[in-house]
């Protein structure tokens, strides 16, 4: 370790981080459409999984990359149709059926992926683009200019979840949805409608952060690739206090742990073990929860099912 | 009359679980086996031998002391998705007295590691409990992010202090012959587990339906608010029931830990915190129907091992028809519901 240096490290730290935190942050933007209007879907997981699956499916069987991204956006459309016809239409639980999509995700991608010829040598994924001119600058350049398409796209997705929710009417809606129900009832709008559309959106954002795993990341399924994510998206939304450019920076900052624990466990004799920055985000979210006293600034009818 | 209503209430989760089981057999022929031969072949896996159902038995264990928890928390409007993280840390305190324990008379072993696992599912509950009754912190986040925090740590004791002093693989060193709990049938693995299983979903029914204390956590679960006005301590409720569901996963994990995988690795929980969460709602959160929806999710868990073997069907099924279990049952629960409300009926 004596003329061990800290530089090049430091970059594949720092230029993981963004990537790591690529699926949360798709995650968490998809959930939070859902939360502000009402919805709490513990689900994620499971969505993931199917997203993280028929993305790679489809590429499997030929479809260009751009093309299975948009396969399993669309599947993952389908689940959120589901989830959203139980909990917001016969409302059941929405904890409840959150959990049974986890156990879903698993069994389904689990069993299809068993049954299915999906050969062994993975995919092509996609490569990454250097930005021109800027890539070359030195230590900023690797970090934040030679990534995959997708995670570029955070940034206009941050945007548009911005724009749709805050300068929209159908985001102002959606919002009362969750915050003021019988307002926007009052109003003469639906308010199981919104919530519908709002879970339906969100469960197709969600689905492209789980197909980044299989698309962008490896390019290979295995079961139970997903890995927490998905409840680190839940954790995220609570830790960047459900507004899309929180939500980014908490991803980020779940990411740099990601990164940190996965390089440490390459250091044979680490000072810390990898264990402490893999319960980092976990206990982080546990304070922030407490810091500002856990309600305040959720949607106030979330879990509530709309009763006229 | 109330014979006729628990005829009744049985009608709900029977029919889900033929729900689920066909939809299980569409998938399993639309995959190209045949779902006669599976089924078959699970049910032998199930009733085949003494030995086969011994091991639904030891499955069903820790799924029937989860269960009976979760329906206890589930009932006081807690929402504890915890119980994973829970039996997590019931194993790692477990692990820890059991290695102590060379030397010592089983009769005072096993209820010390037993007693200290519950304590520590409780304190793991407790703590969830205590954030949201005096911070308002939603316990539907704590649990899921205490989860992965015990999981953790465990993954950092078994391969830092707790590590087989071997040094080979990620695990503790196997526990002193002193704490295998008594076995109660020669040839298999079965042991007194399943009777603590079953005498604790017998006290978790007595408690919730039948004492005082019962009474003031289904009246928080019914509307806090309500009970608040009655005079009731909500949070301290809230605090009991979590941790009492804490205590029971614990108490799960110590049995699995001396009863079965005598060591403490990574994954000592299959997911039986989830899937504790399906054995509650189908008894519809009664301790007692959890026997039964334990032992049902006990036999499905063993028997899709033999179908996998025998068949050739993945034995993940069992999670879609988990899954769809649950799904089933909360919405013929709803549709009652909903029939109930209208005046005509």
């Amino acid at each position: 370790m004596e003329d061990f240096s800290l530089y090049v490290p430091l970059i594949t730290v720092l230029a993981a981080t963004w990537r790591m935190a690529t699926p949360i942050i798709f995650a968490a933007i998809g959930a939070m459409f859902s939360e502000k209007a009402g919805v709490l879907n513990i689900g994620l997981e499971g969505i993931m999984l199917i997203g993280a699956f028929s993305g790679f499916a489809a590429a499997v069987h030929g479809a260009p990359i751009f093309v299975a991204f948009v396969f399993a956006l669309l599947v993952g459309a389908v689940a959120g149709a589901i989830f959203g016809y139980l909990t917001v239409y016969l409302k059941t639980n929405q904890i409840v059926v959150g959990a049974a999509f986890n156990l879903l995700g698993l069994g389904i991608t689990g069993f299809l992926y068993r049954v299915g010829d999906f050969g062994s040598s993975g995919i092509k994924i996609s490569n990454p683009i250097s930005i021109p001119f800027l890539a070359d600058i030195p230590f900023v350049g690797p970090i934040l200019f030679q990534h995959t398409p997708m995670v570029y796209l955070t940034l206009p997705l941050v945007f548009m979840a911005f724009f749709v929710l805050y300068r929209t009417a159908y985001g102002l809606n959606l919002r009362a949805a969750g915050d003021y129900p019988n307002a926007l009832a009052a109003a003469g709008q639906s308010v199981n409608l919104h919530r519908f559309s709002a879970v339906v959106l969100g469960c197709s954002i969600v689905s492209v952060g789980g197909a980044f795993l299989t698309l962008s990341y490896t390019n290979q399924f295995v079961e139970g690739i997903v890995s927490g994510r998905g409840f680190m998206a839940l954790a995220v939304i609570v830790f960047g206090r459900w507004t899309p450019l929180g939500i980014f920076g908490a991803s980020l900052l779940f990411g740099l742990f990601f990164a940190l624990q996965l390089f440490l466990q390459t250091i044979s004799d680490a000072a810390i073990p990898y264990q402490a920055f893999q319960a980092m985000p976990y206990v982080l979210t546990i304070v922030v929860l407490v810091l500002v006293g856990g309600r305040s600034n959720a949607p106030k009818f979330l879990t509530v099912p709309f009763q006229r | 009359m109330r014979y006729a209503e628990t005829i009744k209430s049985l009608g709900a989760p029977v029919l889900a679980i033929a729900i689920a089981l066909a939809f299980g057999a569409l998938l399993i022929e639309v995959a190209g086996f045949s779902s006669v031969e599976a089924y078959s072949e699970m049910w032998t896996g199930i009733f085949g031998s003494m030995r086969n159902f011994s091991e639904v038995l030891l499955k069903a264990t820790p799924l029937i002391l989860i269960g009976a928890g979760l329906a206890i928390s589930f009932r006081s409007g807690v929402w504890n998705i915890g119980a994973e993280g829970q039996f997590y840390a019931g194993g790692m305190v477990a692990a820890v007295v059991a290695l102590q324990m060379e030397g010592v008379n089983a009769w005072i072993s096993i209820p010390v590691i037993l007693i200290a696992a519950s304590l520590a599912g409780a304190f793991w509950g407790g703590i969830a409990g205590f954030l949201r009754a005096r911070y308002g912190a939603s316990e539907i986040v704590t649990t899921i992010m205490l989860n992965y925090v015990a999981i953790i740590l465990t993954s950092y004791l078994v391969t830092g202090p707790l590590m087989e002093a071997q040094g080979l693989f990620p695990q503790s060193d196997r526990f002193p012959q002193e704490t295998q709990l008594p076995r109660i049938l020669s040839g298999t693995r079965l042991n007194i587990g399943i009777y603590i299983a079953i005498i604790a979903a017998i006290v978790s029914w007595y408690i919730i339906s039948q004492s005082r204390r019962g009474f003031s956590m289904r009246a928080v679960g019914a509307s806090p608010d309500a009970a608040r006005y009655a005079g009731i301590n909500v949070n301290k409720n809230i605090i009991y029931s979590i941790s009492y569901s804490g205590a029971l996963a614990g108490l799960a994990a110590s049995i699995e830990l001396i009863g079965v995988t005598k060591r403490l690795f990574q994954t000592i929980s299959p997911g039986y915190g989830f899937e504790g969460i399906a054995v509650a709602l189908l008894a519809n959160n009664n301790p007692l129907g959890a026997i039964f929806s334990g032992a049902l999710f006990g036999a499905l868990r063993s028997g899709a091992e033999i179908m996998q073997i025998g068949a050739g069907v993945p034995s993940v099924l069992i999670f879609i028809i988990q899954g769809l279990v649950i799904i089933s049952v909360i919405t013929l629960g709803t549709i009652r519901a909903y029939r109930k409300l209208r005046p005509e009926d």
